[in-house]
């Protein structure tokens, strides 16, 4: 579940707006229970676009994500994330105006070697604030905005502008994609859990990224891999599992590996993914001799954070190292998490993105 | 005012100051006391120069080693006389029990102790004043005019209990008077005259 | 250590052989601590609720976009500003009627409202959704329930819409109702709109504000005093300034107390020296003493004031509600700085009062006896000297009502007034005396005139403390008076209806309108409205008046244009009240544009009316003008017009028919008399203020006596010598001192009107924005001038009988004594 941390991020940020404790049980652990009301996620849906890129308000809780790789003209690395995350507080009727019961937050982060920068925002549904369109494209949160181009082809979600600005970093990019976008998990039925927890999602892993990024006021002019990740659901974890350690990673020849953890209170771990050729074919990954396992921790406000990997996947021949462009990449929004890119040697070599949530 | 006076006071003994009003007695006295300043000379209390000394050490010289008694009595109207007798010997920390209830009854004062000054004859209240004065077991007893503002038998009454009392504790005792004839009942007798030792 | 506590009680064994000083010595500390921290604690729990109020979602502490010229204007400003990067949250504000009375509808936005904007109190804690989503929430603070006498959870009408269910939020300013923005705009009528977007501290990059809201839009800059702050500022300074006019009258009281203990310890101090305490040593321990009784009386003196302020409390409440509209709780809580603040002002009081008597200390020779000629001439240069500053004061104080422009400046004019009038009191004395002795023939009157000169300067003090409170109750008093008297010829012909009602609703208006159209003996129905904008920055009120005799012939203008009744009539002109005049500097004949739903309203101002009692600014227009231009206007308020003895029975039948209690509809004369009641209880602090100075300043005076007393005697002793009675000496004692009394009064009568004149034409203007008629009240001067003789005489009273009873044989000790 890539936008995985999503929930969990969002139910924080929902606690931050005062839906206190019991909002949090709802959004996060205790989500399969209280799902009642919103729409069910069941296997064998047939995805419609570009209808499918705006928002599906009955379900509780939907996200777009785009995570970049990306480098200067020296090679340099740096990472970019946009994020916008969608809750409803209520089920049935969507009320109009301020009456409206969508809430919305953005997360957009810069990462550097030695930077990590950070905003986040907030607002309510009905007005214009925040929202998605899916023709023309568009996703926005105040000023910050993931916008079709000229050309935009719905198959692709392609090309696109993406931009956002806080305090101490900006960017602007253009996204521009080949191929079409990928279902993950089963024809994108994505299973959470053994008892009905699931997702739809899809992805696009082919962007290739130009642009500028501002940090501290420095402009430098990048270019790279781009990755984004559509989810919605309504009860997307099981009130066990308590964070995911999550991977996207762009592998050579045009390969590219969706793999997450998720662990559960007893100690026990689920690995999902996807390995997606580059005809744009997405498999699942045969269970059985697969693992990820912590290398390295990196202490941040207290936490032990698994910021090295040794990834395993027999199957495919795979026994990969990752290490983080950044170890602090941490998120320190409402609900906190860790996000960054990474870079990976082994068996296959190329750059990443890791997300863990539930530290 | 004072020109050369040399004077000396021995432990134990007892010297009369006479002269006629404005001689410059009282000056010495003051002088001794530290409770004036000496524009030149020596004044010595067994190895301190007292003219030498700050207020703050002539404060100490009088709390620790001087008795003093004045014609006007002196005594603090709103204590009794009991803590008249005693407070400058708690003052200087030198509080003897003993010694307090010896003079108490030396000087006549245990139907008065509950008294207060006001309430008191003159005789009465220099016995107290005398009392207070030696309470801290000075090395020096020094009294300007102690019986000025008594009759003659109380004048004679009182000095013949400082002068036991003096003999007592073995301190020196120096009395300004100018009555010769109370003079004549201490061991030495020296008279100023115009500022000199005549 | 064990030193210092033996030279401390030989110090203390003086009070114990004199409790009536230490007592007078404990009063005075206790008096001037109690009344200076009663009006601080008073200060400070009105300030504590003002903050309370400012940091509710974003009061002045916050800065703020508002409308240009409109009082709302359309929310889409608010996510153009969004989207542009301006970190701004929106704000909806109104008035809403529930069950009659009128409150402050909060409509905000929790999901963008910046944390350091009062961090949305209740929404915090509760839950984002049960706020925002139907059926909402409306926070209010405990007092609103209590008034409401609803529970919580209750859902009350108003503008005939079912509000949503009430939670208390213990954080809420009383009168005021938070709902989400959307649940605002409902109750509102105003869909869409916001009235302000409030400035969070993020520092995103955003374009400029015309780019995005042209000329739509205003930035107020956020402020560090409340609003509130700015109106209460008259009525604190007011009670400040006679916190500290009591506090100082109480530090007379003690400076007379430890200059009678400190003459009456020398001999105490030099035996203490001679017996071998040290000048430093003796100087510490005196302030050691000093200090523990200002300790002790502080803390008596804090609990006496914090029951001051307790009794106060209500009255200043009231007062503060009624001229400012401010909400303070009655319940008075002190923060622990109050007590640490109460102890140091009575400690560096009693330090200050003693300072005299402790640099005399300092100074004493262990052996030296007074020279009180020398002291005297001492005297008479000193004297000189007070003279001209005093002069040099009221030069200042002329200048400052001359060119000063401000609140401060006017206090500053007063303050200035007093201290010179008290500089130059003993010399006032001097040459009344003087006078009185060079027209004196018979030795005894010569004596009797010299006598009192000798006297004047040891009574000085204490007998400036009566000046001073002397003048400013008759400053206070004639203000007073010359503001009742002109407020009650206004009252009756504001209050020019017989009955005014104001119904439930609107709906209910309509239907009681209804009826009483059928009712013979109702002769007019006289509508009434008022709506909120705002103008030059401050909000405002825009009055409706129905064209009517009624208001014609009755309402008083203070000045007007010709036919100003009738220009008013087309909705094209107004009347402005007399404090929106001043602030603004309007006067009949100029033009101001009031912002209204629909757009500036421009009026031709017609006239100047008074508006006494308002802290707002108000416009007054025809009603029927208002009702076009401010749609929202509730309609629910009306005069009527009766017939005199149809008055009671029209009542009865209307509270019986449309169950109207007494909150909704009164006559005339109840209306009258509740306003009568306010006016009186907006005052009621002030005249228990000035009761205490004066109380404080007879104490003065007495204590000044009895000091004076002890030292006089050796004076008096020769008299007696030479054959005049103990009585006689007694009875010319008496005169003597009622006769400076009576001077002293005499030169507090102009002085206390020239107070009266500045709080009247300078105080009040900046104040309140009024300026009253100056009314001169020889009853109440007269009424004070005894008063005052009645003090002196009480005090003067008891010295002088001791006089009269003390033993010949004292007087001949005395005489015996004196060196």
């Amino acid at each position: 579940m890539s936008a995985r941390l999503s929930r969990r991020a969002f139910a924080g940020g929902a606690l931050a707006l005062g839906l206190g404790g019991k909002a949090f049980a709802q959004g996060f652990a205790g989500l399969g229970e209280t799902a009642e009301g919103f729409a069910a996620v069941t296997p064998g849906r047939t995805f419609d676009f570009p209808a499918d890129h705006g928002p599906h308000p009955p379900f509780r809780i939907e996200w777009w994500y785009v995570t970049a790789n990306l480098s200067d003209a020296g090679g340099v690395m740096y990472g970019a994330q946009w994020t916008l995350f969608r809750q409803a507080m209520r089920p049935g009727p969507q009320g109009e105006g301020w009456a409206s019961q969508q809430v919305w937050m953005g997360h957009a982060a810069v990462t550097s070697a030695t930077a990590h920068r950070v905003g986040e925002t907030l607002a309510r549904g009905g007005i214009g604030q925040a929202g998605v369109e899916a023709a023309p494209f568009r996703a926005w949160i105040d000023g910050w905005e993931m916008r079709g181009l000229d050309g935009f082809n719905a198959q692709r979600v392609a090309p696109l502008e993406l931009n956002a600005a806080a305090a101490d970093f900006s960017y602007a990019l253009r996204l521009d994609a080949g191929r079409p976008l990928v279902l993950q998990g089963d024809r994108g039925y994505s299973r959470k859990s053994d008892r009905g927890q699931a997702s739809y999602y899809y992805s696009q892993p082919f962007f290739t990224a130009s642009g500028r990024l501002v940090i501290d006021g420095k402009p430098v002019e990048v270019s790279g891999h781009a990755w984004m990740d559509r989810e919605w659901s309504s009860q997307p974890l099981a009130a066990d599992q308590t964070g995911w350690d999550w991977f996207s990673l762009h592998l050579p020849g045009n390969e590219k590996l969706m793999l997450y953890r998720l662990r559960q209170k007893d100690g026990r771990e689920n690995l999902f993914g996807n390995w997606i050729t580059p005809d744009g074919r997405s498999a699942e990954i045969a269970a059985g001799g697969n693992s990820i396992t912590p290398l390295a921790t990196t202490e941040i406000d207290g936490r032990k954070l698994p910021t090295s990997w040794r990834v395993t996947l027999p199957a495919r021949g795979l026994a990969i190292e990752t290490t983080p462009l950044n170890p602090k990449s941490w998120m320190g929004t409402s609900f906190p998490y860790w996000e960054g890119p990474i870079r990976f040697a082994g068996s296959h070599a190329g750059i990443g993105y890791l997300e863990m949530t539930g530290y | 005012m004072l020109r050369g006076v040399d004077l000396a006071v021995g432990a134990g003994e007892s010297v009369a100051l006479t002269g006629e009003s404005g001689s410059g007695k009282s000056t010495l006295l003051h002088l001794i006391a530290g409770l004036d300043a000496a524009d030149s000379g020596e004044i010595r209390l067994a190895d301190t120069i007292v003219s030498k000394l700050s207020d703050a050490g002539r404060a100490e010289l009088r709390r620790d080693r001087l008795g003093l008694v004045f014609q006007q009595f002196n005594l603090i109207p709103s204590l009794s006389v009991a803590d008249n007798l005693v407070f400058q010997s708690r003052i200087a920390g030198r509080h003897d029990a003993a010694w307090h209830d010896e003079l108490v009854e030396r000087l006549g004062l245990k139907s008065l102790l509950k008294r207060y000054p006001e309430q008191l004859s003159g005789g009465q209240q220099q016995r107290v004043a005398i009392g207070r004065a030696l309470a801290a077991k000075p090395l020096l007893l020094l009294a300007d005019e102690p019986t000025g503002n008594l009759d003659e038998d109380t004048a004679d009454e009182v000095l013949r209990l400082a002068r036991d009392l003096v003999a007592r504790t073995g301190c020196g005792f120096l009395m300004v008077t100018h009555s010769a004839r109370l003079a004549a009942t201490l061991d030495r007798q020296v008279n100023l005259h115009a500022g000199v030792i005549a | 250590m064990r030193r210092v506590l033996w030279i401390l009680a030989v110090l203390l064994s003086h009070w114990r052989r004199h409790p009536m000083q230490l007592a007078t010595l404990l009063i005075g500390l206790i008096s001037a601590t109690a009344l200076w921290s009663g009006v601080q604690a008073l200060n400070q729990q009105a300030r504590t609720a003002y903050d309370r109020a400012a940091a509710t979602f974003g009061g002045s502490r916050t800065a703020m976009l508002v409308g240009k010229d409109s009082a709302t204007f359309p929310q889409k400003l608010f996510v153009d500003l969004r989207r542009a990067g301006w970190p701004v949250s929106p704000m909806l504000e109104g008035r809403v009627q529930i069950e009659g009375r009128s409150f402050r509808l909060l409509g905000v936005e929790p999901v963008t409202l910046p944390a350091e904007v009062g961090n949305a109190p209740g929404v915090g804690r509760g839950s984002l959704q049960s706020f925002v989503t139907p059926p909402g929430e409306m926070l209010v603070g405990p007092e609103t329930l209590r008034d409401l006498d609803l529970e919580e959870g209750a859902r009350p009408q108003a503008n005939g819409i079912t509000l949503p269910p009430l939670r208390v939020q213990r954080e809420l300013t009383p009168g005021v109702l938070v709902v989400d923005i959307g649940i605002a705009q409902q109750i509102l009528k105003l869909p869409d709109q916001v009235s302000r977007l409030l400035i969070g501290k993020s520092k995103t990059p955003h374009a400029s504000l015309e780019s995005v809201a042209g000329e739509k839009l205003r930035m107020i800059e956020p402020d560090a005093e409340t609003d509130l702050e700015r109106l209460t500022d008259s009525f604190h300074l007011n009670l400040t300034a006679f916190g500290l006019l009591s506090f100082f009258v109480g530090l007379f009281i003690v400076n007379s107390a430890i200059g009678l203990a400190f003459e009456q310890r020398l001999p105490m101090l030099r035996t203490l020296r001679a017996c071998g305490v040290s000048a430093r040593m003796l100087n510490t321990v005196l302030v050691i003493e000093l200090v523990s009784l200002a300790l002790l009386a502080g803390l008596i003196g804090l609990v006496c004031g914090y029951f001051i302020a307790a009794a106060l409390l209500p009255d200043v409440a009231a007062s503060l509600r009624g001229l400012y509209g401010a909400q303070i709780p009655g319940q008075l809580s002190l923060k622990p700085v109050w007590w640490l603040a109460g102890i140091a002002i009575s400690i560096l009081g009693a330090l200050a009062a003693a300072a005299a008597s402790l640099a005399k200390a300092i100074r004493m020779p262990v052996l030296a006896t007074a020279q009180p000629q020398a002291w005297q001439q001492a005297q008479r240069r000193w004297l000189i000297l007070q003279t001209a500053a005093a002069l040099a004061v009221f030069a200042v104080a002329a200048g400052l009502a001359r060119f000063g422009d401000s609140l401060i400046a006017g206090f500053a004019v007063l303050a200035a007034l007093m201290l010179g009038a008290a500089l130059i009191l003993p010399m006032v004395l001097q040459i009344a005396l003087g006078l009185g002795q060079r027209s004196a023939r018979k030795p005894l009157s010569i004596w009797f005139w010299a006598d009192s000169r000798q006297q004047l300067s040891g009574l000085s003090l204490a007998l400036m403390a009566l000046l001073l409170a002397l003048a400013v109750n008759i400053g206070v008093g004639t203000m007073v008076q010359s503001f009742s008297r002109t407020f009650l010829v206004w009252l009756d012909g504001r209050l020019a209806a017989d009955v005014y009602l104001s119904a439930a609703s609107d709906a209910q208006a309509s239907e009681i309108k209804a009826w009483l159209r059928d009712r013979p003996e109702v002769a007019a129905i006289l509508p009434g409205g008022r709506a909120d904008s705002q103008l030059g920055g401050a909000p405002i009120e825009v009055l409706g008046l129905p064209d009517h005799a009624t208001y014609r012939d009755n309402w008083p203008l203070l000045e007007s244009a010709a036919n100003a009744w009738v220009r008013l009539r087309p909705g094209d002109t107004c009347f402005v009240s007399e404090q929106l005049s001043r602030r603004m500097k309007l006067a009949v004949g100029d033009h101001i544009e009031v912002p209204a739903p629909g757009g500036n309203w421009p009026l031709e101002i017609v006239g100047i009316y008074a508006d006494y009692g308002n802290p707002k600014g108000q416009v007054a227009v025809n009603y029927a003008a208002l009702t076009r231009r401010f749609p929202q206007t509730p309609l629910n308020r009306m005069g009527l017009r009766v017939a005199p003895d149809q008055i009671a029975p029209l009542v009865a039948a209307l509270q019986q028919k449309f169950g109207l209690d007494d909150r909704s509809i009164a006559d005339q004369a109840t209306m009258k008399a509740e306003s009568k009641r306010i006016f009186n209880r907006t005052f009621s602090v002030t005249a228990a203020l000035n009761t205490f100075t004066l109380g404080v300043a007879g104490i003065a005076l007495l204590t000044s006596l009895l000091t004076l007393a002890n030292s006089r005697l050796p004076q008096l002793a020769p008299l007696w010598a030479i054959g005049l009675t103990r009585r006689r000496l007694a009875a010319l004692e008496l005169l003597k001192t009622m006769a400076i009394a009576l001077i002293t009064a005499l030169f507090a009568l102009p002085l206390g009107l020239l107070v009266a004149w500045c709080l009247l034409a300078i105080v009040n203007v900046k104040a309140f924005g009024w300026r009253l008629p100056f009314h001169v009240f020889p009853l109440q001067l007269i009424e004070l001038l005894a008063v005052a003789m009645l003090a002196a005489l009480c005090a003067a009273a008891l010295p002088v009988a001791r006089l009269a009873r003390m033993q010949p044989a004292s007087l001949i000790r005395i005489f015996a004594n004196e060196r």
